[in-house]
C-alpha cells in the first residue's frame, strides 16, 4: 500500500490519472449519446481522422522547421488534429443529414480517406527526424507520458465539454428519445446533432493525442455500453459510463505501471472485464 | 362538398375574437417530385373532434406535420387558434404513430410524461412533476405501468403513455396520428371514451387521423376525407357518403363499415 502511495507522488502518474479521469468523463458524457443513437463507430471514425490530423499536422510542423523550437503548443500535432476532426466530423454529420446513405456508411469513408491521408502525410517525413512519438504511441497511447501542453488541451476540452453537455442536455435527450417529438417541443434536433458530432470531435482529438486511437474508440463505447445495461434512466447511464470510465482507468494506469504492460491495454482489458460481469448481471430493464 | 360549414354564419369580428381550433388555408406541400398536399383548405372550430381520413399515402400524416410545424407548407399556411403552426406547442398535446420513438430508450412511463410537462427530457424527476405525471397517467387508466421501463409496455400501454404525456398540461387541442394502429379493440374503446371524457371536462378540440371509418361515423363531429386534396369536409354523415369515399378511396371497401 506504502508503494501504491509512493508511485502516486510521481508527477507523471499523476498527469497521467488526471488526463484519464478527464478523457473518461467527456468520454462517458458524450458516449452515453453516441451508444444511443446507434453511433458507435464513430468514435473509431473520429479517432482516426484524429489520425490523420497528426499525421498532416507532423508533417506540417517538421516542413516549418518547428520540431524541437518554438512554443509548447506549436511542438504538438494536437492543433492540426483537432480541426481536421471538427471537420471530419461536420462532414459526417452532414452527409447522414442530406443523403440516404446511414451513418455507418458515411463515417466509414471519412474514416478511410483520414487513414489515407494520415499515412500519406508519415511517409513524407524522413525516416531520421525524430518526432516524439512512435506508431505504438498512436495506437495505443502514451499517457503515461502525457505532456502538459496535452493535458492542458484535456482540460480545456473537458471544460467546454461539460459545459455544453450541462446546457443542452435535457434537449439533447429529448431528441435522442424520439427526434419528432422533440421538434414539436421547439428542439433544433439538427443543429444539436451537429453539436454533439462537433464536441465528440473535440474530446476524441485532443484525447487521441494522449490515449491513442484504438483506445480512444473504446472509451466512447465500452462504459457507456456497460452503464447502459445497468441503468433504467439516461441520465443514470451516464453517471455509471463516467464512473466505469474513470474506475477502469485507475485501475489501468497502476496496474499496467505494476504489471509494466502497455497501459493502453491494460485500461480497455478492465472496461472488457466490467462489460462482461454486466452482461451477466444485467438488469431486465428492457 | 363545402370547406368551411360555418361560412357566412359568421362576422369578421366574430372570427377574429374566436379564431378557429385549426385553420388550414390552401395548403400545398411536395416533397421533391410528390405532390403529397394539394391546396388543402378547412377551419375547424374549436370544441369539434375531428377525424381525418383517407386511404395510404393521402397525405394525413403530413397535413399533421403541416399543424405542427415540423414541415412548412410550399403553398398556404396553417394556423392553431390563431397563431401560426409551430408557434404555440403548448396548446397542442400530440399523440404521435409509435413509430418514431427509439424503443430502447431507457425510460419509464413517468419520465416519459414528465418529458410533455417541461417539454425537455428529465434528468430528474422532481415530487411535484411525478406526482402530476402519476395523476395524468391514472386519468388515463395507466397508473399502474408509472415506473415500467416503456420497452416493456405493450401497444395498448405504450398509447396510453403517450395520450397521458399529451394531456398532462391540459392543452386546447388534442392532434391524434393513427393512435390505434397495434392496438386492440378494447384499448381502442377506452381510447376514445378517454378522449371524450376529455373533451367534455376541458372543453377540448381534438383531431385524430384515424383509418377506423365506422369509429369516425360513431365519434366524431366533422370529418376530413383526404387524398392529397381534400375531398371531404363536414358532418360524418354528409361526408362518408358512398360517392365521396369512391371518389377518395377508389372504390367503397366494406360496405358495411358505414352502413346509417
Amino acid at each position: 500500500m506504502d508503494e501504491l502511495f509512493e508511485v502516486l507522488r510521481f508527477g507523471f502518474m499523476q498527469r497521467a490519472l488526471v488526463a484519464g479521469a478527464l478523457v473518461a468523463l467527456m468520454s462517458g458524457l458524450l458516449g452515453t449519446f453516441v451508444v444511443q443513437r446507434r453511433l458507435s463507430f464513430l468514435g473509431d471514425g473520429l479517432a482516426h481522422a484524429a489520425f490523420g490530423g497528426m499525421g498532416v499536422g507532423a508533417l506540417a510542423i517538421v516542413s516549418a522547421g518547428l520540431l524541437g523550437a518554438g512554443a509548447g503548443v506549436l511542438r504538438s500535432p494536437l492543433w492540426i488534429a483537432l480541426p481536421f476532426a471538427l471537420l471530419t466530423a461536420l462532414g459526417i454529420a452532414y452527409v447522414r443529414d442530406r443523403t440516404d446513405l446511414s451513418s455507418d456508411t458515411a463515417i466509414g469513408v471519412f474514416f478511410a480517406v483520414s487513414v489515407a491521408l494520415g499515412v500519406l502525410a508519415f511517409s513524407r517525413i524522413p525516416p531520421d527526424v525524430n518526432l516524439g512519438f512512435n506508431v505504438m504511441d498512436l495506437l495505443f497511447g502514451s499517457i503515461l507520458a502525457v505532456r502538459a501542453v496535452e493535458l492542458g488541451a484535456i482540460v480545456t476540452a473537458a471544460a467546454i465539454v461539460v459545459a455544453v453537455l450541462g446546457a443542452t442536455w435535457g434537449r439533447l435527450a429529448y431528441a435522442t428519445f424520439d427526434d419528432e417529438l422533440a421538434r414539436t417541443d421547439g428542439v433544433r434536433s439538427r443543429r444539436l446533432e451537429y453539436l454533439l458530432f462537433a464536441l465528440s470531435a473535440v474530446a476524441v482529438a485532443v484525447s487521441a493525442v494522449v490515449v491513442g486511437i484504438v483506445l480512444m474508440a473504446a472509451y466512447l463505447v465500452i462504459p457507456a455500453a456497460t452503464a447502459r445495461l445497468w441503468s433504467r434512466s439516461l441520465a443514470g447511464t451516464s453517471v455509471r459510463a463516467v464512473a466505469i470510465g474513470v474506475a477502469t482507468t485507475v485501475i489501468g494506469v497502476i496496474g499496467s505501471f505494476y504489471l509494466d504492460a502497455p497501459t493502453g491495454s491494460a485500461i480497455i482489458l478492465s472496461q472488457a472485464a466490467v462489460f462482461v460481469a454486466a452482461v451477466a448481471t444485467r438488469r431486465r430493464s428492457g | 362538398m363545402t370547406a368551411r360549414p360555418d361560412a357566412g354564419a359568421t362576422t369578421a369580428a366574430a372570427a377574429v375574437a374566436t379564431p378557429p381550433a385549426l385553420h388550414v388555408h390552401r395548403v400545398s406541400v411536395r416533397f421533391g417530385d410528390a405532390l403529397v398536399l394539394d391546396g388543402v383548405d378547412f377551419d375547424l372550430p374549436a370544441g369539434h373532434f375531428l377525424a381525418i381520413v383517407g386511404p395510404n399515402g393521402a397525405g394525413k400524416s403530413t397535413l399533421v406535420k403541416v399543424i405542427l410545424g415540423l414541415v412548412a407548407p410550399q403553398k398556404g399556411h396553417a394556423a392553431v387558434f390563431g397563431r401560426d403552426a409551430g408557434d404555440a406547442p403548448e396548446r397542442i398535446g400530440y399523440v404521435p404513430q409509435l413509430k418514431t420513438f427509439d424503443r430502447t430508450f431507457p425510460a419509464s412511463a413517468v419520465e416519459l410524461v414528465v418529458s410533455g410537462i417541461r417539454r425537455r427530457w428529465p434528468v430528474r424527476v422532481g415530487r411535484r412533476e411525478r406526482e402530476r405525471a402519476l395523476a395524468a397517467l391514472a386519468d388515463v387508466g395507466a397508473e399502474r405501468l408509472a415506473d415500467r421501463p416503456l420497452a416493456r409496455l405493450s401497444g395498448g400501454e405504450l398509447q396510453r403513455a403517450f395520450l397521458a404525456r399529451a394531456l398532462v398540461r391540459e392543452p386546447d387541442l388534442v392532434l391524434l396520428d393513427e393512435p390505434a394502429t397495434g392496438v386492440d379493440f378494447l384499448a381502442e374503446h377506452d381510447l376514445y371514451d378517454l378522449l371524450e371524457r376529455y373533451q367534455a371536462r376541458r372543453g377540448a378540440t381534438v383531431a385524430m387521423v384515424t383509418h377506423d371509418l365506422a369509429a369516425a361515423r360513431f365519434h366524431a363531429s366533422r370529418v376530413l376525407v383526404l387524398n392529397r386534396r381534400l375531398h371531404g369536409f363536414g358532418l360524418p354523415e354528409d361526408v362518408l357518403c358512398d360517392a365521396c369515399l369512391q371518389e377518395a378511396f377508389g372504390h367503397l371497401g366494406h360496405r358495411h363499415a358505414v352502413a346509417f
